[in-house]
């Protein structure tokens, strides 16, 4: 008999899933020509219900359905990441779905809930079959919203990208998974690492190696990472803002389970060597883009890197570090992308640079909140950005990884270059042809104004959320 | 009067950006506007003026200091003071402010309301810099000045506007990184960003590995500080920075943002590494006098009037860096005194340089001449301007260059030898550009019907000339409290340096005879 407790420590879940469904059922009830803007509100209201459930769920730490599910503050810190992601990505939708006529609004809200579901359920499992059915939930929703605009031949182009490269990374990590079980005997998390402590393993170097690549294909990293500017250039710019933070976020949850609760062995220089390759790769990359959406491709590739220093720092103030960084790279960067969506108009026309001169002078609302985001993506003092960058390389010259910290640094000053470009355009060109700027809409506006909030409020008072993520650091290594 | 006391600092930082909030929510209407930024950037003035009012002389150590944590991880505090030379940069950076307001009336006449607000922002994140006692705190202003002068000069500039501007932000910017990468190391090994604190723990020696880094510390923040000075051979973003600007971002750009390079030399540098400050003076006073003598030559050649002028700033700031490095009471006295003139008189000729670009649209020595008849009262302030920047005496250049050589010349004398023909070559450029500009008779037709100054111009040009003229009679009125401040500086400083290097007693070890060179100078001057 399972007790009701269980079925609390995944209530997030259970109600974004009851949402998820309402919608499709609500979705055929609907005029077929009509707008799917009523839809946008459910699922508003589903992911603040699951939000609440996630406080809800503060009282009920423990483990459920026999030590499949562990809900502690580790796990909660990335839910409320999560599915603050996926509200922003449904309000920032919610015009933009009828000005790119995507009449398919059942199907894509409910399939952004039901991959918030994975997402979610990704960083609360400790089961490793169970983490690969949360992560196989999060991958195939994203996989069907990359290829939402149907009528554009790069939206198709970049689904089939994503569906068949991100296929061999999940079974990348389905073997690592078999070989752990092999090597060990279980496949809970912390089963294996009462496992590893007393025995030594030929098999888990190889395990850990495979899952390693599976989840370096979820987070874009280098060099796992040559799928992510095609796919980010053909997906709606509001599903490339949710895939570029939300499963990015809940990958990284499983990789920091995956490498030190277990106390896996031999990660340390993979990481290394992946870390320096995507900040340089990536960095690199984005200095010769002409379109912002690429470019912001390539960025994200870069800040894996640096999410990774902070992995290779190891520990709790690396994993803390790593956490904060997943937060505010996802409030900034969610927000730069829906400025991107908003500002493309029908059709996705306008993503290019060119596209970008003038923008200060036709909208000044518009290109003063992108530059507050795209400085926190540099790292400029007073937003989320730079307190992400200053723990993340704090912590690695801690660990003593002198050297991962100055390609670190000399890397970001090479991404103030391309992220300057963007402002410069902005403010200092003057435009060559004239691209409209529509009214900011509602629902855009609230979706910013909460990205924006975050940002600057990581960046002037970080303390609590560090806490915070100190605690789960804590938790996830108990 | 106590709670005014200890919240004046955040009162004079923060009622720019109060002004340029609300200039937000202000309509279009660009008359408004204008109005409203100056009467900001004059009730900054005036609120900055309460600080050398209330200030204690004798008093050592930092004043109306207030500290509250505002971050518990990392440990960083809230904290501001100044103390006799902090004080008066702030005081140049809130005189100037609203002379580039003024200056900008009619010269900006496009996205006017984003002018002034960047403007605003900038005025808050320069008299931060000046104030911040914590590391960080002091970086993020110090980053944040950036920002808004980059947007000014690729806003509102001309020609080469976005080039000139990537350039400033991007040699900033980097060169900013060693700095930030140098203070983290100082917090990884105190725990704290509290420039005082870290300075003590550095003094008695408690924080570990610190003889090993020293030297890249050290560097970390002098690289940081040269780019922003800026010393040869990291000036090259200078001129074109200077030239593009429009005219107000031009005038703090030289009077304020270089100064915060010096600042920075003469607080961290010196403050906290002083062995190293000692052990590299000899390449860093080179660098300094090739500076002078360099950026002299170059300016001697300049086809563009704002060129030249800029050229120059690069040859007097390394008389400031000269002062600096030479260790001795005078010397640095005369860099913090000519850090405030320059500021004066190279903001005085950058205005008067966007009076002329105003009526002519260009900055070419070639499309002037004969100016003086046309124009009687412009060319009489450029010529009082001018003198002060050439250093006659009387007027306020006089007094730091005649400082700083005193000290040169007492820490070695080659190097007095050496900084004095600047003092040379600057009379020979300024002079003959004003020939070239001023005199002889009208060759170009659209010379004949220029306006002279209006009234607006005129009021905007007497305080500097006003300030030119009282700071090259009455030195005292400013070195009063810059001399305790530097005594102050320099007296922890030779005692750490006594303590590490006994065997080489140096310029520091007469500090008595630096004294008698001020007393000596205020005879000469007679009060």
């Amino acid at each position: 008999m399972i007790p009701a407790v269980d079925y609390i420590r995944i209530l997030p879940e259970l109600v974004l899933s009851i949402f998820g469904i309402i919608v499709m059922m609500v979705d055929p009830l609907l005029p077929e020509q009509g707008s799917r803007k009523r839809l946008g509100i459910v699922a508003v209201v589903g992911t603040l219900a699951a939000l609440a459930a996630t406080a809800y769920q503060t009282g009920f730490y423990g483990e459920a359905f026999y030590h499949m599910v562990r809900v502690d503050t580790f796990s909660v810190f990335f839910h409320v990441v999560v599915l603050m992601i996926a509200l922003v990505v449904i309000l920032a939708s919610y015009d933009y779905l009828d000005v790119q006529s995507i009449r398919a609004g059942g199907e894509y809200y409910a399939l952004i809930l039901f991959g918030t579901v994975g997402m979610m359920l990704m960083s609360s499992a400790i089961e490793l079959v169970l983490i690969f059915i949360a992560l196989e939930i999060s991958s195939i929703s994203t996989y069907i919203l990359a290829g939402m605009r149907r009528r554009a031949a790069e939206s198709a182009e970049a689904s089939l990208k994503y569906f068949l490269l991100g296929s061999f990374a999940t079974a990348f990590f389905l073997y690592g998974v078999a070989m752990i079980y092999g090597a060990t005997g279980t496949t809970n998390i912390y089963n294996i690492a009462n496992f590893l402590r007393t025995q030594q393993s030929t098999l888990a170097y190889l395990a850990v190696g495979l899952m390693f690549v599976g989840l370096g294909f979820k987070v874009a990293s280098a060099p796992f990472h040559v799928w992510t500017p095609d796919v980010y250039e053909g997906s709606p710019a509001p599903v490339v803002a949710l895939m570029s933070t939300g499963p990015k976020a809940a990958a990284f949850a499983v990789l920091l389970r995956v490498l030190f609760a277990t106390g896996a062995p031999g990660w340390f220089w993979m990481v290394w060597v992946s870390a320096a390759l995507s900040m340089t790769l990536g960095n690199i990359g984005a200095l010769v883009q002409q379109n912002v959406k690429r470019l912001l491709a390539y960025s994200s590739i870069a800040h894996a890197g640096y999410l990774l220093v902070a992995f290779a720092a190891g520990q709790q103030v690396g994993i803390s570090a790593a956490m904060f960084y997943a937060a505010s790279y996802a409030a900034m960067n969610v927000g730069a992308f829906a400025v991107v969506s908003h500002f493309a108009s029908a059709g996705e026309k306008y993503v290019t640079l060119d596209d970008y001169a003038g923008l200060g002078r036709r909208s000044p609302l518009l290109a003063g909140i992108l530059t507050i985001f795209l400085l926190s993506l540099i790292g400029i003092p007073v937003t989320g950005g730079f307190f992400a960058k200053f723990y993340v390389f704090s912590a690695a010259l801690q660990s003593g990884l002198v050297w991962l910290t100055i390609i670190g640094v000399i890397n970001s000053a090479i991404a103030a270059y391309y992220y300057l470009r963007i402002i410069v355009y902005m403010y200092m060109r003057d435009e060559r042809s004239e691209a409209p700027v529509a009214r900011i809409p509602v629902g855009l506006g609230i979706g910013l104004a909460i990205s924006l909030i975050m940002t600057i409020y990581l960046g002037v008072l970080p303390g609590r959320v560090l806490e915070y993520a100190i605690q789960g650091a804590q938790d996830l290594l108990k | 009067m106590n709670f005014i006391n200890s919240n004046i600092l955040t009162i004079v930082i923060f009622l720019p950006l109060a002004g340029a909030i609300l200039l937000l929510f202000f309509p279009r209407r660009h008359r408004d506007i204008r109005y409203f930024a100056l009467a900001v950037s004059l009730i900054t003035l005036l609120a900055s003026l309460h600080l050398p009012w209330y200030l204690v002389r004798g008093q050592s150590g930092f004043q109306f200091e207030q500290n509250i944590p505002w971050i518990a991880h990392p440990n960083i505090h809230y904290h501001l003071g100044i103390d006799g030379i902090s004080m008066w940069l702030v005081i140049l950076t809130t005189f100037l402010m609203p002379m580039c307001v003024l200056i900008s009336w009619n010269s900006i006449g496009d996205r006017v309301k984003e002018f002034f607000i960047l403007m605003l922002v900038l005025e808050t994140a320069m008299i931060g810099v000046f104030v911040a006692l914590d590391l960080f705190l002091f970086y993020f202003f110090w980053e944040a000045t950036l920002i808004p002068m980059a947007l000014i000069i690729g806003m509102y500039g001309h020609g080469r506007k976005i080039y000139a501007s990537v350039k400033f932000f991007l040699y900033t910017m980097i060169a900013s990184v060693f700095m930030l990468a140098a203070v983290i190391w100082l917090y990884a090994k105190t725990g704290t960003f509290d420039f005082v604190d870290i300075q003590g723990k550095i003094q008695s020696g408690q924080v570990a590995g610190f003889e090993h880094a020293a030297f890249w510390l050290f560097l970390g923040f002098f690289v940081a500080f040269a780019v922003k000075v800026p010393l040869f051979p990291l000036h090259t973003w200078l001129p074109d920075a200077h030239v593009e600007a429009p005219t107000a971002g031009s005038v703090l750009l030289a009077g304020v943002l270089l100064k915060m390079g010096t600042y920075g030399l003469l607080r961290f540098n010196l403050g906290l590494f002083p062995d190293q400050s000692r052990r590299n003076a000899p390449w860093i006073i080179a660098l300094a006098i090739i500076g002078i003598i360099y950026g002299a030559l170059v300016a001697m050649i300049q086809p563009n009037i704002k060129r030249l002028v800029a050229y120059t700033s690069v040859s007097h700031l390394g008389f400031v860096v000269l002062g600096i490095f030479s260790f001795t009471q005078i010397g640095m006295d005369g860099a913090v005194y000519q850090m405030l003139s320059h500021g004066i008189s190279t903001g005085a000729l950058f205005m008067l340089l966007g009076m002329i670009y105003d009526r002519r649209h260009t900055y070419d020595i070639g499309e002037y001449g004969g100016l003086a008849t046309p124009m009687p009262v412009y060319a009489t302030f450029f010529a009082f301007i001018m003198l002060s920047s050439v250093g006659l005496p009387l007027l306020n250049g006089f007094i730091g260059e005649f400082m700083v050589l005193s000290g040169a010349f007492q820490a070695k004398q080659l190097y007095g030898i050496l900084a004095a023909t600047g003092v040379i070559w600057s009379a020979c450029y300024l002079l003959w550009m004003y020939q070239r500009v001023f005199y002889g008779s009208i060759t170009n037709p659209a010379n004949n019907s220029l306006r002279d100054l209006s009234a607006r111009e005129r009021v905007s040009l007497w305080p500097l000339a006003i300030a030119a003229l009282v700071m090259g009679v009455a030195p005292m009125l400013w070195l009063h409290s810059i001399d305790p401040a530097v005594a102050a500086a320099l007296k922890q400083f030779s005692s750490v340096v006594q303590a590490h290097a006994t065997h080489a007693p140096g310029p520091l070890l007469r500090a008595d005879v630096a004294r008698n060179g001020v007393q000596a100078l205020l005879q000469v001057i007679g009060r």
